[in-house]
């Protein structure tokens, strides 16, 4: 028999670790596990960095998933590696502040422990000044420190994230109005006037430097919440979604851009997976006119056998979307994702409402930047009739109107809305008619089920018209949709 | 078991001194992988050096290289092994003329005559394993064979071995360093991750990517390099359909050396940018952006 020794702290902390990971999302299996226990046995335990890739590499397979790991490992060890220790005020060793605060007369601060407290407001910012035109990393992360000290006000036992710390600190730091003096600096400095490119090239420096301070700032508030509430608490509060099961309405600003990244390999993935469909496209039944005719060279044995391979007639598609405030972002991705896949249709069109209808497939064609027609539709298109409130009832008129007569046996109609009507005319007989006419009608929701028909929400009454209605919130669901859609 | 790196700080110094600059990240997971003798399956955008650094691990170690490039239909011949039907033929006619003894026990020597190694083909999976010195596997754009062929991979990458129902099971009688690249074209199976440690390998930062220009490019100056990299940070952060990959921004510091520019203008930078950039509508985009605050930077100027 052997005696199990007894579960190590490092042990203890990275089962907490591991199953934090898998309530964010990750599929994390117990080979993976084992391998990132054996993995951290190779390196040096003191090495933080080292420590994070070892634990990135055995447990992390997605690069999508890396934001949330990341989360979740500076929750996790947030306060263990020696420069990261939770002091107050204190400076790091050997830094001469009087360095930093030359050219203010009258003042000289104390050095050593305690120094920063005994700093004007003044002061503060001249450092940041400074430490941003050196780029000087240590004195950067000290400032981010007492910043946070000064300017956050943080509670003990507030159960938040830190977006209102954050907040607080950044907006005392006035980051923008640095950037700006930053610019000033340089451009006085600069022997001749900076040329565009130049000032171009310093400006992003500059940027660079100061979100590396904000991020400071950020992982500085984390770790003082992390020492107030405890580790499982603090990560449960960051938890966030994975890009692909971000909800479109309700998607930050940061997530976003993350959704705007994550658009283009998925667009790239879906194309090559569905070009692949089509040519392994699965057996027909036996060609036997063809197989005879094969048989002929070989003397009448019909050694070659041929099938009738399915050609799937290629559909054409019509696109009709709400871009009304609150489903807009989800309609820019729909358009994205369905002119990137094009190619699998024989043609594509799209119309844009909001209470008026204007056709856009113009923005689209011969453009090879889809994302800057997705921005021009929305800069551009005519979609207002009255007043800018989604207005289906007419927008489907128009439509009827206009472009009924183009809807035909082979066309698939796909409408994308939240279906809040706004309380006007619902004019579903339209739908029942494209219904009549179209190959297929497809309703894309983006609000979860459980609000449908509720308040304005009249998306049952259409759907009855339709051959489908689907709940799209995010990425995963819309790919998924436009799998099954070719 | 003998390892070529004592410690992940070596594994870094043996690729610089064969010119490729690892970082932190890079380093690590390859002495892990060594450790642990696992493959890496190394991930990220096209031309950031991910073939590169099998090449170099491979030539920092005195490895062979083997390399088995993945295409669709890549089959079990192409990767593994393949009897030589044409030997054997032959072999069969051979026996024919000859004066050879009757009876049952021919036909059976003739079978194990047959199936024995003279007549195996060993394509590049079924090589690195039977070498019987050090060897670097590097199974390229592993996203290019269909999920069905990736099975094939599964065996040699947990096990290190490959079964040949002929003559039984080969295993390796070392321990291949594996490295399976991946363009990220389509989702590679749950299985093969498992067995791998995984490696996205991002753009260099700013100080990586001028020290990989330095490194590179002969008789590229210090503050050249530094603006090239610091141009390349800016373009990569505008939205474009490609961003600039390493060796895109090796390729325009090498022609800016060829044409002797010292110090980058707006005007070079016009010129030039179509090394940087493939893309017509990424140019005007780039042009666009570097020209914001006032003309002189112009789009015509690239545009004739």
């Amino acid at each position: 028999m052997s005696v199990e020794p007894a579960p190590s702290p490092l042990l203890a902390l990275l089962a907490g670790f591991i199953s934090e990971l898998r309530a964010a999302g990750l599929p994390v299996s117990l080979t993976e596990n084992l391998d990132a226990m054996e993995a951290i046995g190779h390196i040096p335990i003191e090495d933080r960095d080292a420590f994070k890739y070892a634990l990135a590499a055995t447990l992390v397979k997605n690069h999508a998933h890396w934001r949330a790991f990341e989360t979740v490992f500076e929750v996790y060890f947030s306060l263990r590696g020696a420069e990261y220790n939770l002091v107050d005020g204190e400076w790091p060793e050997g830094m001469d502040l009087s360095d930093f605060v030359d050219g203010m007369d009258g003042q000289q601060p104390r050095q050593g422990g305690g120094g920063g407290e005994a700093m004007s407001a003044e002061q503060l910012a001249e450092m940041l000044f400074q430490a941003l035109i050196r780029g000087d990393d240590a004195l950067m992360r000290a400032i981010a420190r007492q910043a946070v000290q000064r300017y956050a006000g943080m509670e003990p036992g507030r159960p938040v994230g830190g977006t209102y710390y954050l907040y607080r600190t950044l907006r005392n730091l006035d980051l923008d109005g640095v950037l700006e003096r930053l610019m000033d600096r340089a451009r006085h400095d600069a022997p001749g006037d900076l040329t565009p490119l130049e000032e171009r090239l310093e400006r992003d420096e500059f940027e660079a430097r100061i979100d590396q301070l904000r991020k400071e700032v950020e992982a500085e508030i984390r770790r003082r919440l992390v020492a107030d509430r405890g580790v499982e608490a603090m990560a449960k509060t960051l938890r966030k979604p994975l890009p692909e099961d971000v909800d479109f309405m309700h998607a930050s600003r940061e997530e976003m851009m993350a959704l705007r990244r994550a658009i283009y390999p998925l667009t790239r993935k879906l194309a090559v997976r569905l070009a692949r469909k089509r040519r392994h496209g699965r057996k027909g039944p036996l060609d036997f006119r063809n197989t005879m005719r094969h048989s002929l060279s070989y003397g009448g044995v019909p050694a070659e056998l041929k099938f009738r391979y399915p050609r799937p007639a290629k559909p054409e598609i019509m696109v009709v979307a709400d871009v009304s405030g609150s489903v807009a972002a989800f309609a820019r991705f729909t358009l994205h994702l369905v002119y990137a896949i094009s190619n699998q249709f024989s043609k594509v069109r799209s119309f844009v409402f909001i209470d008026g209808l204007d056709e856009v497939t113009g923005f689209f064609e011969g453009v090879d930047d889809i994302g800057e027609a997705v921005h021009r539709v929305n800069a551009e298109a005519d979609v207002v009739w009255v007043d800018g409130h989604s207005d289906y009832g007419h927008a489907f008129e128009v439509f009827w109107e206009r472009y009924g007569r183009d809807v035909g046996p082979k066309t698939t109609v796909m409408i994308l809305g939240d279906a809040r009507n706004n309380y006007h005319a619902s004019q579903a007989w339209i739908l029942k008619e494209v219904e009549h006419r179209a190959r297929k009608v497809f309703w894309l929701n983006p609000e979860p089920g459980a609000y449908w028909d509720t308040g304005d929400s009249i998306v049952s009454e259409y759907g009855v018209h339709c051959d489908g209605v689907f709940e799209v919130r995010n990425l995963r669901q819309l790919e998924s949709f436009v799998e099954n859609l070719v | 078991m003998s390892f070529s790196f004592a410690d992940v700080d070596s594994v870094r110094d043996g690729l610089s001194t064969v010119h490729y600059l690892a970082d932190e990240g890079i380093a690590g997971v390859v002495y892990l992988a060594e450790r642990l003798q696992k493959p890496v399956l190394v991930e990220g955008p096209a031309g950031t050096g991910k073939t590169q650094l099998a090449k170099s691990v491979a030539e920092a170690t005195g490895a062979r290289l083997i390399r088995l490039q993945c295409y669709e239909g890549l089959d079990e011949s192409k990767a593994l092994y393949e009897w030589n039907y044409k030997k054997q033929l032959l072999r069969i006619q051979a026996e024919r003329r000859g004066e050879a003894p009757e009876g049952e026990g021919m036909w059976q020597q003739i079978e194990d005559d047959l199936f024995s190694e003279e007549f195996l083909l060993t394509r590049p999976l079924l090589e690195a394993i039977r070498a019987s010195e050090p060897v670097v596997l590097l199974i390229d754009e592993v996203d290019r064979v269909e999920i069905e062929t990736e099975a094939l991979l599964l065996e040699i990458l947990s096990d290190y071995q490959v079964s040949i129902p002929e003559l039984g099971t080969v295993a390796a009688s070392q321990i291949p360093l594996v490295f399976l690249t991946s363009n990220n074209t389509r989702e590679l199976s749950e299985a093969l991750k498992r067995r791998c440690l995984f490696l996205h390998i991002d753009y260099p930062d700013l100080d990586r990517e001028k020290q990989i220009v330095l490194a590179k490019v002969p008789g590229v100056g210090e503050s050249l390099a530094d603006q090239v990299a610091r141009i390349v940070r800016s373009v990569r952060q505008i939205e474009l359909k490609k961003a600039p990959s390493v060796s895109e921004t090796l390729d325009w510091a090498r022609t800016l050396v060829l044409l002797g520019v010292e110090h980058i203008d707006a005007d070079t930078a016009a010129e030039t940018v179509n090394i940087l950039l493939k893309y017509r509508s990424d140019i005007e985009k780039a042009l666009k952006e570097f020209a914001a605050s006032d003309g002189d930077f112009a789009v015509s100027a690239a545009m004739p």
